[in-house]
């Protein structure tokens, strides 16, 4: 077969074209996390952040709009979270979990809603065009990668700039030194004199806001095309949940845990085509349980965690206060 | 000050979760008018209604409030059914719906079914059977009736299904003339399911053989996805259908428009399935294999309702005579099934003459689709279309599914050169293989 390469070529484009929402989910949580606090409600989040970003992109058919408002709707979402749980020093696990339910129901309440005023994706063209691929001049001629790699939409490309930001960030900067600080020992950063809440707020809210941008990068994916049977996000919030502990809470790792998660969630679609195209080398693909394609990820992710409990305390990314609200009064 | 501010928070917040719980109906709830005519009102209720509080109970696998999908298809063809009959489905029909597929789950959704007065109770998901087969025992005097099984008991429960294969029949021949006129052979199915289920595989091969008594090179290339309901997947699922076999025509035996829009995006056409789906992709969309499901409840509720004991109460106890059969299997002839309207605008010509022609020949039941006559077509200048019949035999491509493996079939000969049509059993329920033309990999 003269296309196999291309098999192989359109089975990498797909890995990253599908499966950068995870990216956006993984690095806002790990900001979050960063600050101390345990969200899990990055589903609702994301659904929240798509329906509102989607909405608002197609009434000012802009996609500027709809990343602005994704970011913000989100970022609400976080800022519930933070009033929630460092303000009122609610259960965190619980008020995640909360906003997940709360953010899907959200969701469907709104497309629901809206029923036959929904509006279509196809009718606006600043929507489309901004999320149409951007072919980054000479790299996107590249054999196997150009395509893979570099013609892309110009959200996927911004999902990788946030990534490695926020590594930026986290590594480099005064502030981002403080905020590790902040998620390790509170009590410590505050005898120092880093503004706890503020560090908190601040970051909770952005890092929703992210996850909030990867829930609009869905809906442009989905062709802004509202079912009512299932949520665009379809459990992405709780894989980026699992990829941040795969990543050891690094963005630069979650960059690469996004491509692992993804090669086994577009290989379940692929196995065919694959199999097809290298009979030789790939034809046992055709034989392999579908379902342990999407349970593989999950597998690896639970080996991290027992090899990253084995290590070395200094090797873990995980922070120390995880979890734990802090209450300044008890210090 | 902050405790009381957390609590007035909390308050509010799961406030505004069970506003949305509402519109969302999460987590097996239940509407319509418990208990009947609501005795501790005192005797000043309304009088009795004509039907004699006849109760029709419904349990859904998913949301009765869902837009879209499996179980709003079912919630509107009961819902229309009972209109039709004379019921109010506000206060007549009962529902527990986000029911799993889960023996203690079904069970007490009959049970709360019961309880309320339901006269004849429907599910709709395969897995319900062993439940509701158990609970029509415990319950005679209701009717029991399951979507998509072949369990029944002679008296109070049947079992319902339709011969959807015709109607992807109709909509394969529509997706063959488009693959003839646009010159590509290669047409890609988006499959919950293939071998796994009678269901899809004979939805897949239906489709194959309307689609090859058009265009006798046309290959059926079958993405299954393993999943009834995942939009995601349906969507990469169809992309790769076109990125890597060039398909053309992209159909599906899953929920969503997911495909159709993918087919759309790519200047291709498509045939949906279970809603007419031109209006999400009117540029793409030529039909939709469709079900009206109003056409069996109308048929069952009405069955039920006339079935009293010499008291004049309701009795299902013989419910399975008066719908003449333990299992209902009705097709294009009782309008059961059907291809939605074709988008005239973008189908191939003399598409719906030769659509109407093949409705025809099956409606008048000299004809049907997994027999050893072929059909092909002769199109007259005027768009006159003569049906020509060839005795052919019906092949598989080889391969059967056999104790959870596919394995090559001793005799690929399904039915020999006119033959009669393959037993309603095996389509229904035990179809493991694919006809000659379809790919799976």
């Amino acid at each position: 077969m003269n296309d196999s390469v291309q098999v192989l070529t359109l089975f990498l484009f797909n890995i990253v074209l599908v499966n950068i929402p995870l990216l956006y989910g993984t690095v806002g949580e790990i900001l979050t996390e960063k600050a101390g606090s345990l969200n899990l409600g990055v589903e609702g989040t994301m659904a929240v952040g798509a329906i509102f970003g989607y909405l608002a992109g197609c009434a000012a058919n802009s996609i500027s709009v709809g990343l602005a408002v994704a970011f913000l709707s989100a970022g609400l979402c976080g800022l519930l979270f933070a009033l929630l749980t460092v303000s009122l020093q609610a259960n965190q696990n619980v008020t995640g979990l909360t906003i997940t339910t709360f953010g899907l129901g959200l969701y469907f309440f709104v497309g629901k809603g809206l029923g036959d005023r929904w509006p279509t994706m196809t009718a606006c063209d600043g929507l489309v065009q901004g999320f149409a691929a951007l072919e980054i001049p000479g790299l996107s001629r590249l054999p196997l990668v150009g395509k893979a790699l570099f013609s892309h939409s110009p959200l996927v490309y911004l999902g990788v700039g946030i990534a490695l930001l926020v590594w930026w960030y986290l590594t480099f900067t005064r502030p981002g030194l403080r905020l590790r600080a902040v998620g390790e020992n509170p009590a410590a950063a505050d005898s120092v004199g880093v503004n706890i809440l503020l560090y908190k707020y601040v970051h909770l809210v952005a890092g929703s806001g992210i996850m909030g941008l990867g829930g609009f990068y869905m809906a442009l994916y989905m062709s802004g095309s509202f079912e009512g049977s299932n949520c665009w996000i379809n459990g992405y919030g709780w894989i980026a949940i699992a990829l941040v502990i795969f990543s050891n809470w690094n963005p630069l790792l979650a960059i690469l845990g996004t491509l692992v998660f993804g090669f086994f969630n577009t290989l379940q679609i692929y196995a065919m085509p694959l199999a097809a195209a290298f009979p030789g080398a790939l034809g046992w693909l055709n034989s392999v349980p579908p379902h342990l394609f999407k349970a593989l990820p999950f597998l690896i992710t639970a080996i991290v965690l027992v090899a990253s409990s084995i290590r070395e305390r200094e090797g873990s990314g995980q922070p120390a206060a995880l979890g734990l609200n802090y209450y300044r009064e008890e210090r | 000050m902050k405790k009381l501010l957390a609590l007035a928070l909390a308050a509010a917040m799961s406030l505004s979760l069970c506003a949305c719980g509402g519109g969302n109906s999460s987590g097996g709830s239940t509407s319509g008018n418990a208990g009947g005519s609501a005795p501790q009102q005192g005797s000043a209720t309304a009088p009795e209604g004509e039907s004699d509080g006849f109760k029709v109970g419904a349990i859904y696998i998913n949301s009765q409030n869902d837009t879209a999908g499996y179980t709003f298809q079912h919630h509107n063809g009961i819902t229309t059914a009972m209109k039709n009959l004379g019921l109010d489905p506000a206060t007549d029909l009962l529902i527990v719906d986000n029911v799993k597929e889960d023996y203690t789950a079904v069970s007490n959704a009959v049970d709360t079914l019961a309880n309320q007065g339901a006269n004849i109770i429907f599910g709709i998901s395969f897995g319900y059977i062993d439940a509701m087969n158990d609970k029509a025992e415990d319950y005679p005097d209701i009717a029991f009736s399951h979507a998509t099984g072949y369990m029944s008991n002679d008296t109070n429960f049947n079992n319902y299904f339709g011969r959807i294969y015709q109607a992807r029949y109709l909509a394969g021949i529509a997706a063959g003339m488009k693959s003839l006129e646009i010159g590509n052979n290669a047409i890609g199915y988006v499959a919950a399911y293939n071998l796994e289920y009678a269901e899809t595989c004979s939805g897949i091969n239906g489709f194959a053989l309307g689609a090859q008594s058009v265009n006798p090179d046309a290959v059926i290339y079958v993405n299954k996805i393993d999943t009834w309901g995942d939009e995601n997947l349906e969507r990469q699922a169809a992309q790769a259908l076109i990125d890597t076999y060039h398909c053309g025509v992209i159909s599906q035996h899953c929920d969503s428009a997911q495909p159709q829009l993918v087919a759309a995006e790519n200047s291709a056409f498509g045939c949906g399935y279970n809603s007419d789906m031109t209006e999400q992709a009117p540029a793409a969309h030529l039909t939709s294999a469709i079900w009206h499901w109003n056409v069996y409840y109308e048929t069952a509720i009405h069955a039920a309702m006339g079935c009293t004991d010499q008291n004049g109460k309701v009795d299902g106890s013989h419910f399975v005579d008066a719908m003449g059969g333990n299992a209902y299997y009705a097709g294009l002839a009782e309008g059961f099934v059907d291809a939605s309207p074709l988008n005239e605008s973008i189908a191939a010509p003399n598409t719906q003459a030769v659509m109407d022609a093949v409705r025809e020949l099956i409606v008048s039941g000299s004809w049907d689709v997994f027999s050893g006559v072929k059909l092909s077509y002769n199109i007259g200048e005027d768009g006159s279309v003569e049906v020509v019949q060839t005795e052919a035999p019906l092949m598989s491509n080889g391969y059967e599914l056999k104790d959870g493996e596919v394995v090559e079939m001793a005799n690929p000969e399904i039915v020999p050169a006119g033959g009669p049509s393959v037993d309603d059993g095996v389509i229904k329920g035990s179809m493991n293989y694919n006809v000659a033309g379809v790919v799976t990999g």
